[in-house]
């Protein structure tokens, strides 16, 4: 045996690098390489009828500024995620009190809450496509009693985007309220005892006290409810499929669109890149701005 | 005029009686222990004075106020609890000031009442800390903190030493007693420790079962237990209780024939022995030691006598050995008697 293998500080190096090696092998293969790929890919342009492709430069990222669509898409995701991370985060947050505040049947209410999330995407995109479609669609039906006007909320420009942002605060919210009640219950109820004994009433108790402590909980769900909102995709093809007049497209939407419906995976791949960097950013706010300011116990 | 009144007071739970018609007072300026074994009503009993529970039947008054059915906050009184329930999140200042913030006490008075618990308590160079950062003494003391600044009429602890070991909780026991002393706060005090309770209190109150057993100076319960539970729970190690035998005609120690017992006329009671009172002398009970246990100022020797075990102090080493054959006495004075069947005092023999 060679004298390093002797020694067991090598020999414990060793054995965590073999440990680490499955997991390493698998992000390695199924992420990083795919990421440097389309990063690497987006500089060219696809070769047609088998030819090899092209080395364009950064002209991908030209026609990006000039892309309309692009453009349409991106304000229409920053439009989604600003309508659905500070909604899905506040309703969840409610709902965690709501079934953390020991009302009768308050298990039951629990599950209701969370069955969406179970639910598999393409279902719950089916079942909203029946409360929208017009004339006999639940929430024509109820307009219709009322005796208002219809209207087709899934082909109008203006609704088709609000649509789709109502679907997934009402998928993320129950999910994100798992969270919340997990580190509610974290909380000693003494700590709420001590605050009603020195008068603090339940609103001040509620913003002094418990949404202070549930920082680390928001943090986490926000940085998840972003990269939901950038990824956000199974919705739109049983929804709108983008539409009308992309009024409901967003990113991921459009980069499947450019890639696989007309096959222009370079400029595909420099959406992606874009897409990618958005995310980063985000994260990077989040974690670097955000968690200066959360109490961590 | 007594700070603290409570009336035939009950919480029960469907069928448990957590805590059944309790009555007591307590006098303004003294320190009142609630002592007992983990699930006697101590903590229900403090609980239902702070409001945190409510009651099932019976009257609370605080000072000349019914409070009975008024929430915790109006009843005017500071609490200590067991886990310190101190705001992770804020500052020692902040957690200090929590209540004088939530009830808009004007600053500059909020700033008096700061220095002087700070001055007090020796906290005033981890104001800007959170609790997080601090032992388990300092952050008693921070809650020592809140509750002084309220300037309350009553202030309740629930076990605020459990948490603390035993070296601290010997420094916190006397330096409260002291704040509460100096103050002359009323205070109540929750503790399964006899110690504490012995050495704080100016009148224990031990709860068995969701009821009072006796309510008394911590001299009195030491000299005159009311029950059996009474002797067993105070005293370390604790009072020998020494089942009798009528054995022809005269009455002895359960299994024993040498164990004579000339202070009771028949075997329908119980002695109380307190281990200290017991002595070795040349002839008396047979009794063989079958343990010795060494504590430093003072040894405890596991004795049988017939069929009954007592513990016997003697002081600094013994040299008697596990098995050796002794012969115990206990003055006639130093015995209590309690019925064999309820448990309760019958008397001492003087």
């Amino acid at each position: 045996m060679p004298p390093a293998f002797r020694n067991p500080a090598t020999m414990r190096t060793i054995h965590a690098w073999l440990l680490l090696l499955p997991a390493l092998a698998f992000i390695a293969a199924f992420t990083h390489y795919p990421a440097v790929n389309t990063f690497i890919h987006s500089f060219f342009l696809d070769g047609r009828g088998g030819a090899p492709a092209q080395f364009v430069g950064l002209e991908h990222y030209q026609y990006l500024l000039e892309d309309e669509v692009f453009r349409k898409a991106l304000v229409n995701n920053l439009l989604f995620a600003s309508g659905t991370i500070p909604l899905s985060i506040g309703l969840a947050m409610t709902m965690a009190f709501l079934v953390n505040a020991g009302l009768a049947g308050q298990s039951v209410l629990r599950l209701c809450y969370f069955v969406p999330t179970v639910l598999p995407m393409i279902a719950v995109a089916n079942i909203w496509l029946f409360f929208y479609t017009p004339e006999y669609g639940l929430l024509e039906q109820i307009r219709g009693a009322l005796g208002l006007a219809g209207v087709n909320w899934l082909g109008s420009e203006s609704t088709a985007l609000p649509c789709v942002i109502a679907v997934a605060v009402w998928k993320d919210a129950g999910f994100f309220m798992i969270f919340y009640l997990a580190a509610l219950q974290q909380i000693p109820p003494s700590l709420g005892e001590a605050a009603m004994l020195e008068g603090a009433s339940r609103l001040y108790y509620y913003r002094r006290v418990v949404i202070p402590l549930l920082m680390p909980t928001t943090l986490f769900v926000l940085v998840n409810a972003t990269i939901n909102a950038f990824r956000m995709v199974d919705h739109l093809f049983v929804l709108t499929q983008g539409g009308p007049n992309n009024a409901s497209s967003l990113l991921l939407y459009y980069i499947y669109e450019v890639s696989f419906k007309y096959w222009d995976t370079g400029y595909g791949a420099a959406l992606t890149m874009v897409l990618l960097g958005f995310l980063a950013l985000a994260s990077i706010g989040q974690f670097g701005f955000l968690d200066r300011k959360v109490h961590y116990r | 005029m007594s700070a603290i009144q409570l009336l035939n007071v009950s919480r029960h739970w469907g069928d448990v009686r957590a805590v059944d018609d309790v009555s007591f007072e307590v006098e303004q300026g003294t320190m009142l222990v609630l002592l007992g074994p983990s699930g006697c009503g101590k903590s229900t009993t403090l609980r239902l004075i702070a409001g945190l529970e409510s009651v099932t039947s019976g009257r609370i008054m605080i000072g000349e106020r019914d409070v009975t059915h008024l929430p915790p906050a109006q009843r005017q009184l500071a609490m200590v609890f067991q886990s310190y329930a101190l705001f992770p999140h804020l500052t020692v200042r902040e957690n200090i000031l929590f209540g004088l913030t939530v009830r808009k006490v004007p600053e500059a008075e909020r700033e008096k009442r700061l220095t002087r618990a700070v001055d007090i308590l020796g906290l005033s160079a981890l104001l800007q800390r959170k609790p997080g950062e601090l032992s388990g003494g300092q952050q008693q003391r921070v809650a020592l903190g809140r509750a002084l600044v309220a300037e309350a009429a009553v202030c309740l602890m629930d076990e605020p030493l459990s948490n603390l070991d035993a070296k601290l909780r010997h420094e916190m026991r006397r330096e409260i007693r002291a704040l509460q002393q100096t103050l002359g706060m009323t205070m109540v005090y929750v503790t399964h420790d006899q110690t504490e309770a012995m050495s704080m209190a100016d009148r224990i109150i031990l709860m068995q079962g969701g009821r009072i057993v006796q309510n008394a100076t911590p001299s009195e319960l030491y000299s005159r237990p009311a029950t059996t539970f009474a002797g067993n729970f105070i005293g370390t190690p604790p009072m020998n209780l020494v089942r009798l035998d009528d054995a022809r005609g005269s009455v002895c120690v359960a299994g024993s024939r040498s164990g004579k017992v000339g202070v009771v006329d028949s075997a329908n009671y119980v002695l109380g022995i307190r281990p200290e009172h017991v002595r070795i002398v040349p002839d008396g009970w047979r009794a063989v030691v079958e343990s010795v246990e060494y504590l430093g100022s003072s040894s405890v020797l596991g004795c049988r006598v017939g069929g009954e075990e007592l513990s016997v102090v003697v002081d600094g080493v013994s040299d008697i050995a596990v098995g050796a054959e002794i012969y115990l006495h206990c003055p006639d004075e130093h015995i209590h008697i309690f019925d064999a069947q309820t448990g309760e005092r019958r008397g001492t023999c003087r």
